[in-house]
């Protein structure tokens, strides 16, 4: 076998990527904690049961880096209190003074505001009427939160993934207790899924007509039919054929997409970052 | 980024004679794959089979060493295998993929692993992936009229495709070679390509290309530490015969060459697109740009 050659440094980027993945690397987690909290609306608790679904994730989480102030489910804690992230589920029910008051109340209270899952970034499952159901409350009182409140920040899809969620969960955690380095990683991470906050409440497999093909983007890797929960995307010669009337508008697949976005100093740290969050994360010993 | 980071680069190729038989360069893919299969380091991968048309490729999980060999040989169209990438893990069951792609396909690699956003427990059972180099992709009708139109081989009839040395050429069954400029190719590549900013998918665990080694020998990257721990274990076990890059011609010189011209005219496209219309203001309105 060959000596290891050394890698000729193109561009001043190339160096700076190694130094900085080293110095997160040796980063201890520091001691002090976040607080965050689950504000249930109209879901199903897919998206509750996909953040537990991180196991022994959730409770290093729950350990180490968050207090969990806030869940209907699981703490006893009747109004919603003054935290730093809020992951709210479903969409908001306009019939229901409560729930308006509620995710009202959460967006003063919180710094930050995550749309947790397809139903509270795009109405998703619950704006989604096919007939057979019953008429009230009407279709029309279900929309997702960013059409009442400022939303920071999106997790698509139905449900979201544990893995998502664990990662903006780290990702917060860095952004308000880290170093300064670890603030950029984490702006820089967050960054994309704040946009998608910004881009709208409407989703559909749509999307990728719009915003990729007819933007001269895909390259037809088909990452978006992959992660497509109701499979209603197929590859046609290397292009994704939608059918919408499977559709249930979570947001997943644009959102997977690579040409949505792809922030390519993230993105070219992929062996740090996947490091650090599984050192965040390891259990026992630490 | 021009090549990327990496361990190691060398100029090699495969030492099992059956894989380098149809092999479109020196087997590093088929080799690697075939090598982890055995070692249990993955249970399948991701690989271009055979689609409905001539010569169009259709992603595959395959399990053993001879769907391996059937899919081997480089199809210049496109060939969707992030695709299965969920689906390796559900109805095929596999706990350990390995996959192949183009420098995008990587890309989607990493996406799907550092923003998993429809990828429930996927990106932790990617065991493998394996890039290989890309100058750009062709819609299938183009690459039908680039082999059928001008080059004149009915795709049944073509044994093999490449693309090196300013040409893109057609092997047929009579063991002639017809061949076009690739200049002429440009109008059938697909639009997407254009943006491009990865030649020799710095994204993947090894990657691999053509480009900058002998005739039957493959440019190998080694670049991350599971890519590094596999080729490693892949070369204690003589999968690889190597020779130094430093040794080989054309060698990294080329590669970088034909890297940073790939990326500078894809860099100035990605810029031209900021000023592609007018807004009433006067001020430029752009095309969407997904580095941003
Ligand atoms: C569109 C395209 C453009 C390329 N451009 C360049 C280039 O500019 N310079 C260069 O040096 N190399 C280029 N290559 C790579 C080169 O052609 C060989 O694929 C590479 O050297 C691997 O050869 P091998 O002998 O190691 O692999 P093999 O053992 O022959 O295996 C090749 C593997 O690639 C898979 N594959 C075949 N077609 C596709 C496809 N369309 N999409 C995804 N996977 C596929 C096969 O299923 C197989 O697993 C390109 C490849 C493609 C697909
Ligand atoms: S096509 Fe699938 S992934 Fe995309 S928005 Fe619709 S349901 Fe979600
Ligand atoms: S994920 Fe994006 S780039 Fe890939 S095939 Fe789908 S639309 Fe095209
Ligand atoms: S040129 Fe880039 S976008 Fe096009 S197929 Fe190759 S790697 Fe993908």
């Amino acid at each position: 076998m060959a000596e290891v050659v050394e890698k000729p440094a193109e561009k001043p980027g190339d160096v700076k990527i190694e130094q900085k993945v080293e110095v997160t690397k040796e980063e201890k987690p520091v001691a002090e904690k976040i607080t965050a909290g689950h504000v249930h609306l109209s879901g199903c608790t897919g998206c509750l049961v996909s953040l537990a679904d991180n196991y022994e994730g959730l409770f290093k989480l729950l350990d180490d880096y968050v207090d969990w102030v806030y869940d209907l489910t699981l703490a006893d804690v009747r109004h919603v209190p003054e935290m730093d992230v809020a992951f709210v589920e479903g969409s908001v029910c306009l019939n229901q003074d409560l729930a308006v008051e509620e995710l009202r109340e959460t967006r003063k209270k919180s710094k930050v505001v995550v749309a947790l899952g397809g139903c509270a970034c795009y109405g998703n499952v619950t704006r989604f009427g096919r007939g057979g159901q019953w008429n009230q409350p009407a279709h029309e009182a279900y929309v997702p939160i960013g059409d009442v409140i400022d939303v920071d920040l999106y997790i698509p899809g139905c449900a979201p993934t544990p893995q998502q969620i664990l990662h903006v969960a780290v990702m917060a955690y860095l952004l308000l207790k880290g170093t300064d380095e670890q603030k950029e990683l984490a702006t820089s991470y967050l960054k994309p899924l704040m946009d998608l906050a910004k881009r709208g409440t409407e989703a559909c497999g749509c999307d990728l007509m719009y915003d990729v093909i007819n933007q001269s983007l895909c390259m037809g890797c088909g990452l978006c039919a992959a992660s497509c929960p109701v499979r209603a995307i197929e590859m046609v010669y290397g292009k994704p054929q939608i059918d919408t009337s499977l559709c249930i508008k979570c947001g997943a697949c644009y959102a997977q997409c690579p040409r949505s976005f792809l922030n390519l100093d993230v993105i070219n740290e992929f062996e740090g970052i996947g490091e650090l969050v599984a050192a965040a994360m390891a259990t026992g010993g630490e | 980024m021009v090549l990327g980071n990496y361990k190691e680069c060398v100029s090699a190729r495969a030492t099992d004679r059956s894989i380098l038989a149809r092999a479109q360069d020196g087997g590093i893919v088929t080799q690697l794959f075939a090598f982890a299969l055995d070692e249990g380091i993955i249970d399948g991968a991701i690989v271009a089979g055979q689609g409905p048309e001539p010569w169009q490729p259709e992603p595959i999980v395959a399990m053993t060493k001879q769907e391996l060999l059937d899919a081997q040989g480089t199809r210049y169209n496109i060939c969707p295998n992030m695709a299965l990438i969920k689906e390796a893990t559900r109805s095929y069951g596999l706990d350990r993929v390995g996959v192949v792609g183009t420098p995008c396909q990587m890309q989607a690699v990493r996406k799907a692993q550092l923003y998993p956003v429809g990828m429930r427990y996927v990106g932790d059972k990617i065991a493998l992936a394996l890039g290989i180099f890309c100058m750009e992709n062709f819609s299938y009708q183009g690459f039908e009229a680039m082999t059928e139109d001008f080059c004149n081989v009915k795709l049944e009839s073509a044994v093999k495709m490449d693309i090196g040395k300013g040409k893109y050429s057609v092997y047929n069954s009579s063991g002639e070679v017809k061949q076009m400029p690739l200049k002429h190719t440009l109008k059938f590549v697909q639009p997407g390509c254009h943006v491009c900013l990865d030649y020799v998918a710095n994204l993947a665990d090894v990657s691999t290309g053509s480009v900058g080694s002998p005739d039957g020998w493959s440019t190998v990257f080694v670049r991350t530490k599971k890519g590094d721990d596999i080729w490693a274990k892949a070369m204690a076990a003589g999968c690889f015969e190597t020779k130094p890059i430093e040794e080989v011609k054309p060698g990294l010189e080329l590669v970088t060459k034909l890297a940073t011209d790939k990326i500078t005219k894809n860099q100035k496209h990605v810029d031209e697109r900021a000023t592609f219309g007018v807004k009433a203001d006067g001020s430029a309105k752009a095309l969407r740009n997904p580095y941003l």
